[in-house]
């Protein structure tokens, strides 16, 4: 009976966005308020509705009710609850209601916080909203529903694959979503802009932390799904430009770049019809992952069980929002008004540099992510694009971003004083200098040893720098101390929150170039009570171990890391439901690099294991770099203009006339 | 001039996002219909139709006669086929096999890949022995050398030693009789 | 559509069974003694890709075949093979789908290009549109805009 509850609230769902995608259109022509605000109520209809759909999913996952064909797939009596939670956005039917569903939260968010906005945006947006809500919904209820039933109920389920049972893929998929989804207000807010032919500073204003909070989630949420590849994989790598990580890396690219384009339409006015393009790009991207990964005309390593008639069914989803949308922005941007006119040594011209180099590394991995397809389709044959053209081509275009990175911040807006910025980064660039002397002077003096010093030459640039700006700002070792905490205490929320998320990127480029020039490997045949050297640790053989426990059975290594005193236990485990065979690497960290041990095969006929020992050094600042990119986005958020936005329509009379026409 | 010129750039610009995704969405749609025709992304087209076939000197299987070698594969047309004990989807195709040699249609050679040389012999003792020569071909040199994926796979080569067609996966009634019996034909 | 898809998705997974072994990628008793011979096969064996798995290298993959054209690697690089010799042997045998590194040839030089082209359309669009005579500010800030300027002082 509850799985009809949620099938049934989901149909009903699908009512309400109809209405909401419609009646404010029409409200829209008619210019009438009552239909407009029609879209509200809907917009809060459609949380409800779903919500109580998605609560009725995970009841039935819960309760372990395998007459519901998905539970049977994906779940099993014997998971611990958790895991029967995270098994609901653990496969495609459920992950997609978990996406319309954080949709709607979006939707909601529009109605709850969006008072100051003036009613015919407002409106727009909901009915866009609605319709992408609309989009989706119908290919649950066609080609995916999670609620249908299975006859006769099985005793048990299939289980959920081992590999997903794991705190950090159990939060990675939501994240990721809320990120993707979260793009949609940007998308939907530049629909609205095209569709009223206005865009402005106070739209700019709107939409910016909403991107900002899809950016952070976002981030965290591609973080973390590298964190489980590196730990959970067993192969001592984080990241394989995959199609499917690259789908998610895409939006991304084009995400940072609207948050740098929204500030210069917000202070100056200008890049409108950038932004709108930008801001459709990144949802569509978004779009175009979620078809990559649920439509198999790629093969990944982590792609969804696939079905062309889904393929399909998305593909039209696409060709209507994408096409649509940019059907609409071919149509209307021209006629946005351009303002503006930059010095090329400003702020806002080096914001415009920003995105050309976002935009020309997105497409970079874009073009490497569906050449393949592209050339298999005109005849060109089946080629594959791997880790090393990327690696070859994203790399020299990133770098000069980075480079920039450490300038952008000393320019003021409008125009900027060469002499000015020599005289702020002169110090900054003389301790980038010493400090690659003093790295490269202590390494072997090898070709990845210079690339190795370079990668974190190029962070201790981006760190000092803001390090020096910073300092600047609180005009510290100039006044006394009691008046540059004053200072620091004044500073705005996003000043810091660039900053932070500025050096988060800093300490992950010492995360990547680190570990890639000098991770270490070694792969032996070890008997217990033998012993091996990696990057000066000595790790003893001591024993193995066999386990039992209710759904897998464990072959254990135990290996002593003289050194540390630790006991490192890497694990080669077989689970029963369903039948599989998973690592669980031993990490040991500490702090700046990692010992990561695996076992493999064994006992051969001299009763030796097969053991791969490495040493990644710098690991954990990929880690330490998301963590605080992501805080930068929170701090961001939490600036009081952001804050400003609600209270506005009672402050100010003037801005609801701002967007209106 | 300049000045009309960019500004009719201006207004036109905006229409290649909507290009570009418009072809992106064909590319799309196409992939979509290869993959209903049988054509997932995995599929690997081979690239050796119509060149020599590389040279390969394979063991017999234990008391079954002599090995196998390029020599042998180039004295008229036939088939060689890619197979082993562990292959379930060779089951599908092996009634079809034994049913060419009751016929003798063609000869049919078999490469025993990746394969306990017993559990070979035991298989086609079981399921009956549709090969002329057959070489084994436990570490992959054949199966490397011939770019085969998987098992079953199935090279049509001529008299000169040069590979005519290749069908991957099993010969089903409907492959048998659209994709190699013309050929066969073709050729007598 | 959906049905022949189920019938069909089987079918490609019975003949790739072969290719999970209970291992890891790279074992030690395929390693070559000397060390530098046994960096560059490791080198090789990340430029090719494993033909069976979703999208890994031979030196990832924990496939029979890929575990295949490894030894093959280091057999020939025993014979004195150069490093392009055995991937262009490889790629006779698999077509450039092998290549985890796609040729630098006519039919992909769009592929090697255009991320640069990109960059340069973007500069000169930078260069072009923006200051074409504008070194310095050129219009002075109008009432709409000073009075924007003020509330977001304000803030």
């Amino acid at each position: 009976m509850i799985p009809e509850i949620g099938f049934f609230t989901l149909s009903l769902s699908l009512g309400v966005a109809l209405i909401q995608s419609v009646m404010p259109l029409i409200g829209l022509k008619k210019n009438n308020l009552t239909l407009m605000s029609l879209a509200d109520n809907a917009a809060i209809m459609q949380v409800l509705l779903l919500s109580i759909s998605f609560a009725t999913l995970i009841h039935s996952f819960i309760s372990s009710d395998f007459s519901v064909i998905n539970v049977y797939q994906n779940s099993h009596t014997t998971k611990p609850l958790i895991y029967k939670i995270t098994g609901v956005w653990g496969n495609h039917e459920g992950s997609l209601l978990l996406w319309v569903l954080i949709l709607a939260i979006f939707g909601g968010a529009v109605v709850l916080f969006g008072n100051n906005l003036s009613k015919r945006i407002k409106a727009a947006a909901l009915s866009v909203q609605g319709m992408i809500g609309l989009g989706f919904i119908a290919f649950i209820i066609f080609t995916s529903n999670p609620f249908e039933r299975l006859n006769p109920v099985p005793l048990d389920g299939k289980g959920l694959n081992p590999l997903l049972q794991d705190p950090g893929l159990a939060i990675h998929p939501p994240m990721l979503y809320l990120g993707y989804v979260g793009f949609s207000m940007a998308f939907s807010f530049a629909i609205a802009a095209l569709i009223e032919g206005k865009v402005d500073s106070l739209w700019a204003r709107w939409v910016r932390p909403w991107t900002l909070a899809a950016w952070t989630f976002l981030t965290v949420g591609i973080g973390l799904g590298s964190w489980w590849a590196y730990y959970e994989l067993g192969w001592g790598g984080w990241w394989y430009w995959d199609p499917v990580e690259n789908a998610s890396f895409i939006p991304w690219l084009t995400g940072t770049a609207l948050i740098h384009s929204l500030v210069v339409l917000e202070k100056r006015d200008s890049l409108k019809s950038w932004t709108i393009l930008l801001a459709i790009v990144t949802f569509s991207l978004s779009l175009l992952g979620t078809f990559l990964v649920r439509s198999g005309v790629l093969t990944s390593v982590h792609a969804f069980a696939s079905d062309p008639s889904r393929g399909i069914f998305i593909l039209i989803l696409l060709l209507i929002t994408v096409g649509g949308s940019l059907t609409l922005y071919a149509i209307k941007a021209p006629k946005l008004d351009q303002s503006g006119v930059f010095s090329p040594i400003s702020r806002e011209s080096s914001l415009l540099i920003n995105n050309i180099f976002l935009a020309t590394s997105a497409s970079t991995v874009l073009i490497g992510t569906l050449y393949p397809l592209v050339a298999e389709s005109i005849g060109i044959g089946k080629i594959s694009v791997g880790p090393p053209y990327f690696n070859m081509v994203f790399i020299p275009i990133f770098i000069p971003l980075i480079i920039l990175m450490g300038i952008g911040p000393y320019l003021p807006w409008r125009k900027a004083k060469i002499i000015n910025i020599y005289l702020n980064l002169k110090v900054v660039v003389l301790l980038t200098i010493i400090s690659f002397v003093l790295f490269f002077s202590f390494s072997n003096y090898k070709l990845n040893d210079l690339a190795g010093c370079a990668g974190i030459t190029l962070s201790a640039w981006v760190i000092f720098s803001i390090s020096n700006d910073f300092i600047n700002k609180i005009k510290l070792f100039k006044n006394p101390i009691q008046d540059c905490l004053n200072r620091a205490r004044n500073l705005r929320r996003s000043a810091y929150g660039m900053m932070f998320a500025h050096i988060g990127v800093g300490l992950l480029i010492i995360g990547i170039s680190g570990s890639s020039a000098w991770k270490q490997e070694l792969i032996v045949s070890l008997k217990p009570g033998e012993e091996i050297r990696i990057a000066g640790n000595r790790i003893i053989f001591k024993e193995i171990n066999f386990l039992n426990a209710s759904n897998y059975q464990s072959l254990m290594g135990e290996f002593y890391l003289v050194e540390k005193q630790v006991l490192m236990k890497p694990e080669r485990r077989i689970y029963n439901q369903p039948e599989q065979l998973t690592t669980e690497a031993a990490i040991h960290s500490n702090l700046w690099s990692d010992i990561y041990l695996v076992i493999g095969d064994g006992p051969n006929n001299e009763g030796a294991y097969t053991v791969r020992a490495f040493f990644e050094p710098f690991i954990p600042f990929l880690w330490y770099g998301v963590l605080i990119m992501g805080t930068g986005g929170i701090l961001s958020l939490t600036d009081r203009s952001v804050k400003v936005t609600p209270k506005r329509s009672r402050n100010n009379k003037a801005v609801p006339k701002a967007g209106s026409i | 001039m300049n000045e009309k010129n960019s500004s009719y750039w201006y207004k036109r610009w905006t229409l290649i996002p909507l290009i570009f995704v418009l072809v992106l969405i064909g590319v799309f749609a196409k992939r979509l219909v290869d993959i209903d025709n049988n054509k997932p992304a995995s599929y690997i087209p081979t690239v050796l139709l119509n060149t020599l076939i590389p040279e390969i000197n394979l063991d017999p299987l234990p008391n079954r006669g002599k090995g196998l070698n390029s020599e042998h594969l180039r004295k008229k047309l036939i088939l060689l086929n890619f197979w082993g004990s562990w292959c379930g989807a060779c089951l599908i195709e092996h009634e079809l096999l034994m049913e060419i040699k009751r016929k003798n249609i063609i000869p049919i050679h078999g490469i025993a890949w990746r394969d306990k040389p017993n559990e070979s012999i035991n298989w086609l003792k079981k399921y009956g022995d549709p090969y002329s020569l057959v070489g084994q071909d436990p570490e992959s040199k054949a199966a490397i050398a011939f770019g085969v994926t998987g098992a079953p796979e199935t090279f049509m080569i001529n008299e000169n030693g040069i590979i005519i067609y290749k069908h991957t996966g099993p010969i089903t009634e409907k492959v048998w009789l659209n994709d190699f019996l013309p050929l066969i034909r073709e050729y007598k | 559509m959906a049905s022949l898809t189920k019938l069909l998705t089987p079918l490609f997974f019975i003949f790739f069974v072969i290719s999970h072994k209970d291992a890891l990628s790279v074992e030690p008793e395929e390693m070559l003694k000397d060390p530098q011979l046994e960096e560059r096969a490791r080198k090789i064996s990340k430029l090719l890709r494993c033909v069976v798995c979703q999208n890994e290298s031979i030196d990832d993959s924990s496939a029979v075949i890929a575990s295949d054209m490894r030894k093959m690697v280091r057999r020939k690089l025993i014979e004195g093979q150069s490093d392009n010799q055995i991937i262009s042997y490889m790629k006779q045998r698999y077509g450039d789908f092998v290549l985890l590194k796609p040729q630098f040839s006519l039919n992909n030089l769009f592929l090697w290009f255009s991320p640069f082209l990109i960059l340069i359309i973007g500069i000169g669009i930078f260069f072009k549109n923006k200051f074409v005579d504008n070194f310095e500010i050129s219009k002075p800030l109008s009432e709409d805009e000073l009075v924007k300027l003020e509330k977001i002082n304000e803030k």
